[in-house]
């Protein structure tokens, strides 16, 4: 084959690789999205702002409950710091997605790597990051999944804003439960150790327990810190004794 | 001000505390090696934040504690995690799930 034939078959891999991969993710957040566009469309939100929110926000839960305290005309200062709270727990996923990127010899340009964090989300981080674990994809293809998810992000929202009354109930369908049983599959991807899995079981209890206890917004943080720490804990303790 | 006006700039202040967290550590650890512990810690951190945020979202959907029969979630976690753990595709298991949730609705 020319070298530019073995080019163009490798660009196309590349997005194949991407699109596969954001399957799971486009189907969940177009459902999500569009459960997002009813309310947001509901709490009064005009067709540009609530479409305006899911390409400049782009964040699942913050942006529904800034919807609702837009809707309830809530003071701005205080959506802030709800919605910095709320997604506060992507400083996390940055920071250990952040030493993956990290190729001495060709550094990733700023602007891209600026907008691989713009579309960070929970699930653009469980996708990446179950791909790092896996030894890791060509950069164009993480570029190229969080594109397509965040796609699906914004139509759903404004089919959710335009047609939300039109369509019936989609709970038949189960799509509700696209996205947990995506990260159940891709914790699974990532396991390398019993030590991980007692570590993911002892953060989902943590967070469990802090969220049942009212901690709702900081839960995820909390246990996550928590859990990462006792590992590394027992690790030193376990590497002075032998 | 017009509502729709004070509205976008509520949305651009939403954005910009939300694309803090999320770009800075990618500038800031991208960098340069990184210290080796805490290149350990952040190791856990991928299965522990997405386990942390899974438990809550299966075992309380509306908001507190559901640890009952009728908490669909929790079936379908089951074929959900089976499937992930024979396979370790990512497909099959969101299948599974799905199928389960829908197959339960029309059942019940």
């Amino acid at each position: 084959m020319e070298e530019s034939e073995l080019a163009q078959v490798k660009q196309s891999n590349v997005w194949l690789q991407g699109i596969t991969r954001a399957l799971p993710v486009m189907l969940g957040y177009l459902t999500v999205g569009f459960a997002y566009g009813v309310l947001a469309q509901e709490a009064g939100l005009s067709l540009f702002n609530g479409v305006l929110m899911s390409v400049i926000v782009f964040a699942g839960s913050a942006q529904l409950i800034g919807a609702g305290m837009i809707g309830l005309s809530m003071p701005p200062l205080s959506i802030f710091a709800t919605t910095f709270i709320v997604n506060l727990r992507h400083l996390l996923m940055s920071a250990a997605i952040a030493p993956h990127l990290r190729e001495a010899d060709r550094p990733w340009p700023p602007a891209q790597l600026t907008l691989f964090g713009l579309q960070l989300t929970d699930e653009t981080f469980a996708l990446h990051s179950s791909s790092f674990a896996q030894g890791g994809l060509s950069r164009g293809s993480y570029l190229i999944s969080n594109a397509f998810s965040q796609a699906s992000w914004v139509v759903g929202s404004a089919l959710g804003m335009l047609a939300g009354s039109l369509l019936g109930d989609l709970r038949p369908l189960g799509l509700d439960f696209v996205l947990s049983a995506m990260f159940i599959a891709l914790i699974f991807m990532q396991l390398q150790s019993h030590r991980q899995l007692l570590i993911a079981l002892l953060a989902g209890v943590l967070s469990l327990t802090l969220a049942v206890g009212g901690l709702r917004q900081w839960n995820v943080i909390v246990a996550t810190v928590l859990a990462a720490t006792v590992a590394v804990v027992v690790e030193e303790t376990t590497c002075r004794r032998t | 001000m017009s509502q729709n006006l004070i509205d976008t700039l509520t949305i651009v202040g939403m954005m910009l505390v939300t694309v803090l967290p999320r770009v800075l550590p990618l500038w800031l650890l991208s960098q340069k090696p990184l210290p080796p512990l805490l290149a350990r810690w952040l190791s856990y951190v991928p299965v522990a934040v997405l386990s942390a945020m899974l438990f809550p979202a299966l075992l309380m959907p509306e908001g507190s504690l559901a640890l009952r029969a009728d908490n669909l979630y929790l079936w379908a976690a089951i074929p959900a995690i089976l499937a992930a753990w024979k396979t370790r595709n990512l497909f099959l298991p969101v299948l599974a799930g799905v199928a389960t949730i829908a197959l339960l609705r029309w059942v019940v």
